[in-house]
């Protein structure tokens, strides 16, 4: 997995609560049987005007304007500020897999869906939990000053603002680990390889009408 | 002593290891595969050389993009149209054949809806970790299992491992205390809760849900109700063993026989909370109070009785709930103050993981028996959950009923509860749905979704607009 330790970038903010995963990437995209390419149709609802269809050439589509991801001051944005429960909804893993393909590497909110918080982890994208006061705090800054960038110091598990405000954030130490060193989670999981085979075969003792086939 | 949740039983007869932070290894009993969520997840044992860690734990079908006309089933593969649906199926198909995987295909009289055919199927059994890249997988809780929906790094993770990396949840009790009344329903309940602890009041939490009126439920109905727990945050909803649980699994294909039947019924007995368990939450609904549920808005949290209106945002305190709502009305194209009962409708929808099992399509049936479709509806489909469950209806003639009052009756799939395949709700069109998510575009693209129940759905369907369903079964009776 890639490494995440230090990250800046320029943040966009996605006013909006319960973000769900049809919002962040559409069901007809998840048609695919590739991990990648999803970044175009990233928001594909919000958009653009029209419906998308996978294979389309989406640079001939009406955008939408209005939508924040269109306007030319969150170009190139890496920050993803949003609202409570982002990500509620489906455990598609495409959703992580089209904000990083986009090029989101951190969100900030002040909570998430419990599959899809644990599905950014698997993908090297850190969300990091926040105060509902900070992140209104937040919103404020970037809608105040175009080009709001900040870092996300992952080892020091703090935000750097440019104006010299650090804000400290929680992460789990196990999750922090994997990410700061790339772990790759089967890798990590087989090295206990021994202990699952002992509670196998416990297991098959004690429950032996799980390990039965179809009679 | 404090005893223990069925939550905390299972977490623990199937730890394998903890580390210092909490993080734990999770032994997986079973693993269920469909079509979407999976093939990234072959691809990734492929690459790395990997082989399943036990191949007999998993269990497949396609459902998300299977056509369901009977004409379209005919032709097999070909009938699905489109080529990148097609290539999901096949894939699956492919990949269950290289790693020797248990597969009801599409063309197998079992296929179906992942949620429903497992337990049909006895791959479902309690005191099980189940786990699908499906976040619907908190339905089969419903037998006493803990099962969890994951992503499809998991889902690689539990083919390559057989274990879960997982953190602990929190325990809460969600306890449905006295009876309901005629012609309210487990689809009832479940939006009555979601409305009542929203969408995330679930999260970090594993609820079992308890009392008078979740025990006098049919294992469909529970199934129902933990199927929707995802709906109000939770990854896994639970409700304990009873003999219910062991009469609808006996006999099943996948269940235990003879004397281990007798041994596994000893052991699934335990299944349940000890009375003197702690719980970090406890909800407490009175049964008498629910009153038939329709959502009104794109957030399943957002849902009304059938004799209310719909509410007004600008009387909401909280500004990201006004401005949330007043986005869902716009889309929904409803005003505040409206009466549930004047939403009109141009679709129906009765199928999904959350309602398609036979107890569902009876239900619909003894409402439309005898009327007709109202002339304003565009398109009102059945479908069942699964092979079985289609078998089972037009055995007992269900088909027919649905016919004669104007209703299609289709093969099994997901159909139109996410709009994979070809089913789809057109922009700016109602639908009473009996599936799970009323999101922006969730039945297609543009399309306004109301959830409801199977008995809600028929009842709409008869007369364009929705009804509490309860005055028709008083004339029903009469
Ligand atoms: S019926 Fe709907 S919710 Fe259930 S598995 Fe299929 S798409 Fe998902």
């Amino acid at each position: 997995m890639r490494k995440f330790t230090k990250e800046s970038g320029l943040v966009m903010p996605l006013d909006r609560s319960n973000v769900d995963t049809d919002f962040i990437i559409p069901k007809q995209f998840l048609k695919s049987i590739k991990r990648s390419g999803f970044g175009v149709n990233l928001f594909d609802e919000h958009r653009y005007m029209d419906k998308g269809e996978p294979g389309r050439d989406n640079s001939q589509r009406p955008l939408n304007t209005d939508f924040v991801l269109n306007q030319p001051r969150y170009k190139g944005a890496s920050v993803l500020l949003a609202r409570e429960n982002f990500g509620c909804g489906s455990s598609r893993e495409h959703a992580p897999w089209a904000l990083d393909d986009y090029g989101f590497r951190i969100i900030l909110a002040p909570s998430y869906a419990d599959i899809f918080f644990n599905n950014c982890f698997k993908n090297g994208i850190l969300p990091i939990v926040l105060d509902k006061e900070i992140i209104d705090r937040l919103f404020a800054k970037v809608e105040a000053q175009e080009g709001f960038s900040l870092t996300a110091d992952l080892e020091a598990q703090q935000i750097e603002l440019s104006d010299g405000e650090r804000i400290p954030f929680n992460v789990d130490a196990f999750r922090k680990d994997c990410l700061i060193n790339g772990l790759d989670d089967i890798g990590l999981t087989l090295q206990d390889a021994d202990k699952i085979k002992a509670f196998e075969q416990n297991w098959r003792n004690t429950s032996p009408w799980y390990f039965g086939v179809q009679g | 002593m404090t005893g223990k949740t069925l939550y905390d039983k299972l977490w623990d007869s199937h730890l394998v290891t903890q580390r210092e932070d909490g993080t734990a290894l999770i032994y997986i009993d079973r693993q269920l595969i469909h079509e979407v969520t999976s093939p990234q997840a072959f691809e990734g044992l492929r690459l790395a050389g990997r082989r399943p860690w036990r191949a007999d734990a998993n269990f497949a079908t396609p459902d998300h993009n299977i056509p369901t006309t009977r004409e379209e089933r005919r032709q097999g593969l070909e009938g699905i149209r489109d080529p990148i649906s097609r290539i999901q199926v096949t894939t699956l198909d492919e990949n269950c054949r290289e790693f020797g995987i248990f597969e009801l295909d599409m063309n197998d009289e079992r296929q179906g809806i992942v949620h429903v055919v497992g337990p049909e199927q006895g791959a479902t059994l309690p005191g099980m970790t189940i786990v699908c890249g499906d976040s619907h997988t908190s339905t089969h809780g419903a037998l006493g299992a803990l099962a969890h929906g994951i992503g499809t790094s998991e889902v690689e993770h539990v083919m390559a491992t057989q274990c879960l990396m997982q953190t602990k949840m929190k325990n809460m009790l969600i306890r449905v205390d006295g009876r309901l009344n005629p012609g309210v329903t487990a689809k009832d309940i479940v939006l009555a809760i979601i409305g009542e602890i929203g969408t995330a009041g679930g999260t970090g939490y594993t609820i079992e849900f308890g009392g008078e009126a979740i025990r006098s439920l049919s294992i469909e109905g529970r199934m129902t109700v933990c199927n929707m727990a995802i709906e109000a945050g939770a990854r896994a909803g639970l409700i304990a063993v009873d003999q219910t649980t062991l009469d609808y699994i006996k006999g099943r294909p996948f269940a235990p026989k003879g004397e281990m039947w007798e041994k596994a019924c000893t052991a699934w007995r335990e299944m349940v909370s000890d009375d003197t368990a702690q719980f970090d939450r406890v909800v407490v609904i009175d049964a008498a109070e629910i009153i038939p549920q329709v959502t009104w808005g794109t957030s399943p949290e957002m849902v009304a009785p059938i004799t209310g209106e719909i509410p007004d945002p600008e009387q909401q305190s909280s500004p990201s709930r006004r401005d949330n709502m007043r986005q869902a009305l716009k889309y929904m194209g409803l005003t505040p103050g409206m009466k549930i009962t004047d939403i009109k409708l141009d679709c129906i929808f009765i199928g999904s993981c959350t309602n398609s099992r036979i107890e569902d399509l009876r239900a619909a049936a003894a409402v439309v028996k005898g009327h007709k479709v109202a002339s304003t509806i565009e398109m009102a489909l059945v479908v069942p959950g699964s092979g079985l469950v289609k078998k089972q209806a037009e055995a007992e003639g269900l088909d027919k009923i649905f016919i004669e009052a104007g209703l299609e009756w289709r093969e099994p799939g997901c159909s139109m509860c996410l709009a994979m395949n070809a089913d789809q709700l057109g922009a700016g069109k109602h639908c009473a749905s009996t599936s799970n998510r009323n999101f922006e575009g969730r039945q297609g693209f543009g399309g306004r979704t109301h959830l409801v129940s199977p008995a809600m759905a028929a009842a709409a369907a008869i007369n364009g607009h929705f009804v509490d369903v309860r005055d028709m079964l008083l004339t029903l009776d009469r």
